[in-house]
């Protein structure tokens, strides 16, 4: 019976969290790793709530004796400390594991204005290659991208790559991203940042090559528009 | 008449207590104190009343209407959300609207609420008759009220702030928000905020020195401990909010580059100052909702709280730890990630002693026998919703996590569970449970429990799924989202569940109105609760006891005190002085101290707050030179404001109870309300202080801007200025201190004027030299601290020359009492110490030896 019941939930529940920005539908191993996380807080936050609203449930009826140090100290105090203890733990370790590290991760810049992303990879021959609203990265290796502003704060955010970095006047803040393949992730602009703040969307495309031969020209992107040209040559502050 | 020395504290502490006075005809003394303690009459009344009942029932009513606007822009919200294409609102109004919801309900609705309930619940639980300063009440009520009338005015106008309630800049700078819109956020905020910091000052000093007699401070209601903590928060929080709004609204009209990264400026100390006001918000608003908890849950279980020690630890340990935890809401700047494990570390310790409290709650329900009375529900509803939206906290506070979560609909689910769960289903409870005491009247039954299922419902049924919208990408402050089709089922529930939820706040307000109006006389009592709060006639009269509750009428049952207390059994019955007293305590045992009159009605308050709020207008208007001159009013009236303070009429000590003579407060040995008051003042202005340094510290340290232009330091003209400016700052607090320790008469006082005088032109000497605050944030702060440290030298002039008139009126004389000799001391020292150190730390950053 549970176990047909869980036939028809489990595909329910998971294509409930699929989505083009969907932090539990990640697709590499970053985003994998805090969507892990998320899961496992969900069941210690479940198990805890209902943990206190059965002891609410039967703190009705008739006065009991009721030992101040365990509720206080024992319920208030230790309880608490021991799963945070715990938790702080393994949020640590998972943070540790997706930090940026020294490790020759290919580097691309992202570069945010009001309202749109600039984006700058290397090229096949070494030179800078510039794309509005398309980022292009290697599939499966790590990719640190180098996340930067023209104007006000924005956040540059892909849910299915992993947590987001804001993109801060005068300061280059460094991401780190993992793709398990080639494809294609939705991204877009996480901090409020004024009147085209909903629309300031863009693309990330993981090519198996790299660095890609022609990115114009790949069937999934579509045509590049031209970089502006008073953007063109941006020096990164 | 008898010199200043005044009689020892009679001691009260431990089992002796203060004998009790002969019993009075009740009828007679009620009639008495009315008449002393009445508001004016009609509608003159509302403009010059003082009373804590009175002015605490309007913060609360008037935070209830800002609650129901906010309410109706959230509907909007909502209703643009609904669908995916969101043709409702234009994205400019979109923005101005969830900003405004934002700051409605944080700045108009949580901290004036909670305020309220301060000054109208405080006095009556502490067994005195009033707040420590009436007529600051008053200025702290019309401060609220007419900077809210200016963000909604702004509102109406399509000018109301666009930019997020927390402001951030560059966004919110003049050249990416141009126009008043942000303006009128910075200076509306700042404004209300007044208010904020006077009913912190009265708080704490009405918790510390205003307590019946013989009630210890380990031992006065648990209430008092939250709000004792909220006012400190707040006296040590707003500075830094303060700091931020006047750097960034001196910025944007002045173009003094603090934030702005292209002149060595950061737009992340916006962020450092907002936050660090920001946290301890959170815990502002939630430690006055704990207090009303932690007052109403023992009554409903008919037994003494559980942990009454260690909840205050608990209180003390929020209060400490809410502080180190601000950048939690900045994991996603780029700063490292062992820095954010400190934080994220401190983000979740925050979290036990929330959790100490609620078992302690709820070992309180199953050490008694819990009632399911109305406010019983709105405490079941509390932990319905709160207790999860700790949990999310702890997740977001996880430094990973946060990465994905921050600035989506997950943290707009957070920040309800806590806001609503935390702070306005206790405040429900709070409502419910002290109607009967606020209108004399019983409750109309059962619309009020169908009020709260309708709101439980239409609460979760709105947020819950929205931890999942969150999750699914969706961020924050977006209008449309024409992309996301799987995000419109969800979005679309939550905006149905929000109209529940608008309908149950409206059955819940009809309830209320319903009680007023149509409910049944209430008894005395209703609750039988152990608290002097119930120890009085309902509706409270404006004088709350006819004698204060000695130690005995402390603790027991409210019912059997009334009587007692009524026929002036306790201290200082009636007001046979026609003058409105209430009993001055020590801070730790409540031993009597001496008798303080207070203020009676005045329209003071009224037009020193329209003159403030004229100068706000100017500033709006950008008519700078006028503004500067409508500050003359503002200081005038201020002067005059003082004057009210001075001795008047019958100077005779008091009798409290048999043989025990008490001096009134003018006579009695420091440390009086007023002093206390300016203590609770200057760890304000020190926090505000320590704002501007941190902001010195931070661009000097982590800013990686462009570096500064050569500075005035080499500049001998500017040295000898500096030198002069702190050698008569200095002889200003020596004159100021001999003065108050009584080595010096009143030449003392011309003296200490004159070297204020010669400081402020010594500090317009050097203003003149310094470098141009507009080409650089390091001297755009240094300018910013030498008008800081000018303020104080000129508000020092002004207590000198307040001094050397008090004199000359005769007023201070041994048998008139010591005037305003130890604040203006206090307040010069505070100014020679804050010179110093900012002479000192801009030597040290200019590299001087």
């Amino acid at each position: 019976m549970t176990g047909r019941a869980l036939i028809w939930v489990a595909p329910l529940a998971l294509a409930a969290c699929a989505g083009p920005l969907s932090t539990l539908d990640p697709g590499g191993h970053i985003a994998r790793d805090i969507a892990l996380l998320w899961w496992v807080m969900l069941a210690g936050a479940g198990v805890i709530t209902a943990f206190v609203l059965v002891l609410l449930g039967f703190a009705w009826g008739a006065p009991r004796r009721t030992a101040q140090g365990r509720w206080v100290y024992g319920l208030g105090l230790w309880f608490p400390l021991a799963v945070l203890t715990a938790l702080l733990g393994v949020g640590l370790w998972v943070g540790e594991r997706i930090l940026p590290r020294d490790d020759g991760a290919v580097t691309v810049h992202a570069h945010a204005f009001q309202w749109g992303w600039q984006f700058t990879h290397d090229g096949a021959d070494g030179q800078p290659v510039e794309s509005d609203g398309v980022l292009h990265i290697p599939a499966g290796q790590p990719v640190d991208i180098l996340v930067s502003s023209q104007d006000v704060i924005h956040s540059f955010w892909v849910p299915r790559l992993g947590g987001k970095m804001d993109a801060i006047p005068g300061r280059v803040n460094r991401l780190r991203v993992q793709t398990d393949g080639a494809g294609r992730f939705d991204g877009l602009c996480a901090e409020f940042c004024g009147l085209g703040h909903a629309g300031m969307r863009f693309v990330v495309v993981a090519h198996d090559d790299w660095p890609p031969a022609d990115p114009d020209t790949d069937p999934d992107t579509g045509p590049d528009t031209t970089p502006e040209t008073d953007t063109n040559g941006q020096e990164f502050p | 008449m008898t010199d200043l020395a005044h009689p020892e504290p009679v001691a009260v502490g431990g089992s002796s207590d203060l004998p009790p006075n002969p019993p009075q005809r009740a009828l007679r003394l009620h009639r008495e104190l009315a008449r002393v303690w009445a508001n004016d009459r009609g509608w003159w009344g509302q403009v010059t009343a003082v009373s804590h009942t009175t002015l605490g029932l309007r913060f609360m009513a008037t935070a209830f209407v800002f609650f129901a606007i906010g309410g109706i822009l959230s509907m909007l919200i909502r209703t643009q959300l609904a669908t995916h294409q969101g043709a409702f609102l234009d994205t400019e109004l979109y923005n101005q609207i969830f900003t405004m919801h934002g700051s409605i309900m944080m700045f108009l609705f949580a901290i004036p609420m909670l305020e309220g309930l301060g000054i109208w619940l405080l006095p009556k639980l502490l067994g005195t008759r009033d707040m420590a300063f009436p007529r600051l009440t008053a200025l702290g009520y019309w401060c609220y009220l007419f900077g809210g009338l200016i963000m909604l005015g702004a509102l109406l106008f399509g000018v109301a702030p666009r930019d997020g309630w927390f402001m951030y800049t560059p966004l919110s700078d003049a050249t990416h928000s141009p126009g008043i819109n942000a303006d009128v956020w910075l200076l509306g905020v700042t404004f209300v905020e007044i208010s904020a910091i006077a009913a912190a000052v009265e708080i704490t000093v009405t918790i510390l020195r205003q307590r019946a007699p013989g009630m210890k401070l380990t031992e006065m209601p648990l209430f008092a401990w939250y709000m004792l903590g909220t006012a400190a928060m707040m006296l040590v929080g707003f500075p830094p909010l303060i700091a931020g709004s006047v750097l960034l609204e001196v910025e944007r009209a002045f173009d003094w580059p603090f934030f702005d990264v292209a002149r060595g400026g950061d737009p992340l100390l916006w962020q450092h100052l907002f936050w660090l006001f920001g946290h301890p918000e959170v815990y502002i608003i939630f430690l006055p909702a704990a207090g009303a908890m932690s007052t109403i849950i023992p009554v409903m279980c008919r037994t003494p709280i559980l942990g009454y020690g260690a909840i205050v630890a608990a209180i003390l340990g929020l209060v400490f730890l809410s502080f180190g935890l601000w950048v939690h809401h900045m994991f996603t700047v780029g700063i490292p990630h062992m820095a954010l494990a400190f934080f994220s570390a401190a983000s979740v310790l925050v979290a036990v002693p929330t959790a100490v409290q609620v078992f302690a709650w709820i070992g309180t329900m199953w050490k008694g026998r819990p009632e399911l009375h109305l406010p019983m529900l709105h405490i079941l509803g509390f932990f319905l919703t709160f207790v999860m939206g700790g949990l999310t906290g702890v997740m977001l506070a996880i430094v990973p996590f946060n990465w994905q979560a921050h600035d989506t609909a997950f943290v707009t689910a957070h920040l309800h569970y806590v806001l609503i769960g935390g702070f306005v289903f206790p405040m429900m409870a709070a409502a419910t449970y002290w109607m009967p005491l606020i209108t004399g009247k019983a409750r109309v039954k059962g619309l009020g429990e169908a009020a709260f299922c309708v709101i439980l419902i239409g609460f979760h049924g709105t947020f819950f799924i929205m931890h999942l919208t969150g999750l699914l990408g969706m961020p924050r402050r977006i209008d449309v989202y024409p992309d996301n089709p799987e995000w419109v089922a969800l979005n679309l529930t939550s905006s149905i569940f929000g109209f529940v939820l608008t309908i149950g706040f409206a059955m819940f307000a009809v309830d209320l109105i319903l009680q007023a109006t149509l409910g049944q006389r209430a008894r005395r009592d209703p609750w039988r609760a152990p608290t002097l709060d119930w120890a009085m006639p309902v509706p409270s009269p404006n004088y709350n006891f006819a004698s204060l509750p000695l130690r005995r009428h402390q603790g027991g049952p409210a019912r059997e005190v009334i009587h007692a207390l009524a026929r002036g059994v306790g201290a200082l019955p009636g007001a046979p002085r026609g003058r409105r007293e209430v009993l001055v305590t020590t801070a730790g045992n409540a031993r009597p101290c001496h008798v303080a009159v207070l203020p009676g009605n005045t329209a003071l308050p009224l037009v020193l707050s329209a003159c403030i709020a004229v100068f706000v207008l100017l500033m709006l208007a950008s008519l700078y030179a006028l503004a500067a001159v409508a500050l003359a009013p503002v200081a005038g009236l201020v002067w005059v404001w003082a004057r009210g303070m001075a001795p008047v009429g019958d100077l005779a000590p008091v009798t409290i109870a048999p043989g025990v003579d008490m001096p009134v407060h003018h006579r009695a040995t420091p440390p009086t309300l007023a002093q206390s008051g300016l203590h609770a003042l200057l760890v304000a202005d020190g926090a505000l202080f320590a704002s501007l340094l941190f902001g010195l510290g931070f661009l000097s340290v982590v800013t990686q801007g462009p570096p500064p232009p050569p500075a005035l330091v080499q500049n001998p003209a500017a040295g000898i200025a500096l030198v002069i400016g702190l050698a008569a700052v200095a002889g200003a607090a020596v004159f100021a201190r001999l003065l108050a320790a009584g080595y010096a008469g009143r030449g003392a006082s011309w003296a200490g004027l004159g070297c204020n005088l010669v400081a402020l032109v010594a500090l317009a000497w050097l203003a003149v030299q310094l470098d141009d605050p507009r080409a650089h944030a390091r001297d755009a702060l240094r300018a910013a601290m030498l008008g800081y440290v000018g303020l104080h030298v000129l508000v020092g002039a002004a207590m000198a020359a307040f001094t050397a008139d008090q004199f000359r009126r005769g007023e201070i004389a041994p048998q008139t009492g010591r005037g305003a000799i130890a604040a203006w001391g206090n307040w010069q020292m505070f100014t020679a110490v804050t010179a110093g150190i900012t002479v000192a730390v801009v030597l040290v950053q200019a590299g001087a030896p």
